[in-house]
């Protein structure tokens, strides 16, 4: 135990010697989610559009108007034949067009008014082609047939924010935190300090727990940091409690370092070491859940997600800040996580052991 | 009981074995050096005796622990020291010390007792708080040492421990081992200074994992009929890779050419 506690006050005093560090594994989580908060946005609006009027009525304006204070187009420019229109949308400066016919103001219903959208970005196509066809149904005032009423819960405005940014906290805090620990240990290796720690009575998992205990209080406050930007400066709402997310944060922590240190177990150099840990970061952004829905994946691309510990947290953190759920809901994920620490640790000392021989 | 007792003790990593069948014994109290060249097979010796990595086959004593089984009973009880400083630099001299002072369990009035000694021992005084980076080598050398013996271990093993320092400085590290030796701390030192290996009480030559000759240097030169260690180290060496050391410069003769064609 003796030992134990001083492993943990060298390594707090590395960290705390290193002020360059220091300084970085403050700021990362303030810049990445700063950045990537603004970035993550999923909403379009403000889509610019062409038009090209054959009809020059007040009826023909008047669905120009419906069209650019839907805050969804914004009149670009006025175009005089269907050239222009289609150089404008191959060159892009335009994302959507629509061409009113001559007619229009005598015969609304009847004429066939032409609406075209790039469709080289989905998102942005998908929201013009619906918006745009929104706007035209009211306009000839034809209305749903039927009784149909639907109601979105959690976040009514469907606001994307509101699910990507709890999203963004989960992955901000896993690349800060497998790569906090994923230096720790190669780094001793290169330095050839580690050859006096093997030859004293130090066990490998009082080395590798040691080690990581500083890196849990650093996780903890860049978890701090990133519950602040997100509820305060993105102004989600929190619904759930504060407490339990911070406690349950802590698991997720623990799993992530714990990557990190089986990283560092397994490689030889800083460089290698930061191979390895990209190698587990970049596919976890995606198969995680946090850009696609994991329900549309193929089922083996599915389970592959459950070996992430980010799949975990992400259904932690939305749970309880989007929805407000309890451990109740939630305890499987917790019991994951835990597993998943006590499985890559115990991996983690065993093959250090082995890498000494 | 003798401090190191090795009986055929191999070796292998895969398909190199490393060390073969050799047999050490070192008596408590002797200074014995170590000597080979790179690659003989020296530190895996070493790394064994350690405790640090278990012999393939054979049987060992150290300290009267079995190397097999007791690799950690042996690491409590021995100081090591290796060529590269294994200090930590982003520490202070007394951050150092009080960190291993820790790890092998020593109690406060101990650390206390011993931090002082190991600083003025080294040299170290008014220097407490320097971090250990800013030390210059021979400073350096000294504190590593000071961190080995710490725990007051029966057996200090050294792995090179004065490559790369000035002459003065190696002179007041031996100073130092003779100094523990006549405490009775037992010394297994590694070298390729000869002027070393003749400080030492006994010499052992190892050469492609075997221990090829064995006994007190003054003996060995007489034997073999040679002016001084470094020409019986080479000689064996001559022996077993049938090559002789003599520089062959004459098969250099494009130096001469090379200096003809440009003109």
């Amino acid at each position: 135990m003796q030992r134990f506690k001083h492993i943990v006050i060298k390594e707090a005093l590395h960290i705390r010697r290193d002020r360059a560090s220091m300084v970085m594994l403050i700021m990362m989580p303030v810049f990445f989610m700063l950045m990537f908060g603004y970035a993550v946005n999923t909403e379009v609006d403000h889509i610019y559009m062409g038009v090209l009027d054959n009809d020059h009525t007040y009826e023909s304006r008047e669905l120009v108007r419906t069209f650019t204070t839907s805050n969804y187009f914004e009149l670009y420019s006025y175009y005089h034949d269907i050239k222009a229109i289609d150089t404008a949308l191959d060159s892009g400066e335009i994302k959507t067009a629509i061409v009113i016919p001559k007619g229009y103001g005598s015969d609304p219903i009847e004429s066939e008014i032409a609406f075209f959208v790039d469709g080289s970005d989905p998102t942005v196509a998908r929201t013009a082609l619906q918006s745009g066809s929104l706007i035209a149904q009211s306009q000839k005032g034809m209305t749903l047939q039927g009784n149909f009423r639907t109601t979105v819960w959690y976040n009514p405005s469907m606001e994307s924010r509101q699910f990507t940014i709890p999203g963004l906290m989960g992955l901000i805090m896993q690349n800060i935190t497998v790569m906090l620990t994923a230096f720790s240990l190669v780094r001793e290796r290169e330095r050839g300090t580690i050859e006096q720690l093997m030859v004293s009575p130090i066990k490998s998992y009082e080395l590798i727990i040691g080690k990581m205990i500083p890196y849990v209080v650093i996780g903890n406050i860049d978890f701090l940091i990133t519950i602040f930007f997100g509820m305060v400066w993105f102004n989600v709402p929190f619904r759930g409690s504060m407490a339990l997310l911070l406690i349950l944060g802590n698991a997720f922590i623990f799993s992530a370092l714990a990557i990190g240190m089986l990283i560092s177990t397994v490689s030889k150099n800083q460089l290698q070491a930061m191979q390895m840990s990209f190698l587990i970061i970049l596919p976890s952004v995606l198969l995680s859940g946090f850009v696609f829905p994991r329900d549309a994946m193929p089922t083996f691309i599915y389970y592959i997600g459950y070996a992430i510990p980010l799949t975990y947290f992400l259904d932690i953190l939305r749970g309880i800040i989007i929805k407000g759920v309890g451990f109740e809901i939630i305890w499987q994920q917790t019991l994951a996580l835990t597993i998943m620490s006590i499985l890559l640790l115990t991996i983690a000392s065993i093959r250090f052991k082995k890498r000494l021989e | 009981m003798n401090a190191v007792d090795l009986k055929k003790i191999s070796k292998k990593f895969h398909q190199f074995t490393a060390v073969k069948e050799m047999n050490l014994a070192i008596q408590p109290g002797e200074i014995y050096g170590l000597l080979g060249p790179n690659g003989a097979g020296k530190s895996t010796t070493i790394k064994m005796i350690c405790g640090v990595l278990p012999p393939s086959a054979g049987e060992g004593h150290v300290l009267g622990y079995d190397l097999q089984r007791e690799g950690e009973k042996i690491k409590q009880h021995i100081g090591y020291m290796s060529q590269k400083f294994s200090l930590y630099e982003d520490l202070t001299v007394l951050e150092n010390i009080r960190f291993f002072s820790n790890i092998y369990g020593l109690t406060k009035k101990q650390a206390k007792e011993r931090m002082e000694q190991i600083i003025q021992m080294a040299g170290l005084e008014g220097r407490a708080n320097q971090m250990t980076g800013h030390l210059s080598g021979g400073w350096k050398q000294r504190l590593a040492l000071g961190c080995a013996i710490i725990h007051k271990p029966k057996l200090l093993i050294l792995d090179e421990p004065t490559a790369g320092v000035d002459p003065v400085s190696r002179r007041l590290f031996w100073e130092m081992l003779y100094e523990l030796s006549a405490q009775g701390i037992t010394i297994l030192v590694t070298t390729h200074y000869m002027d070393e290996a003749q400080s030492c009480d006994r010499v052992g030559f190892v050469f492609d994992g075997r221990k090829l000759l064995e006994g007190e240097p003054e003996t060995l030169i007489k034997e073999m009929q040679l002016k001084n260690l470094e020409d019986v180290f080479i000689k064996l060496v001559e022996q077993e890779t049938q090559m002789s050391v003599k520089t062959r410069f004459d098969k250099l003769s494009f130096i001469k050419e090379g200096e003809d064609a440009a003109l």
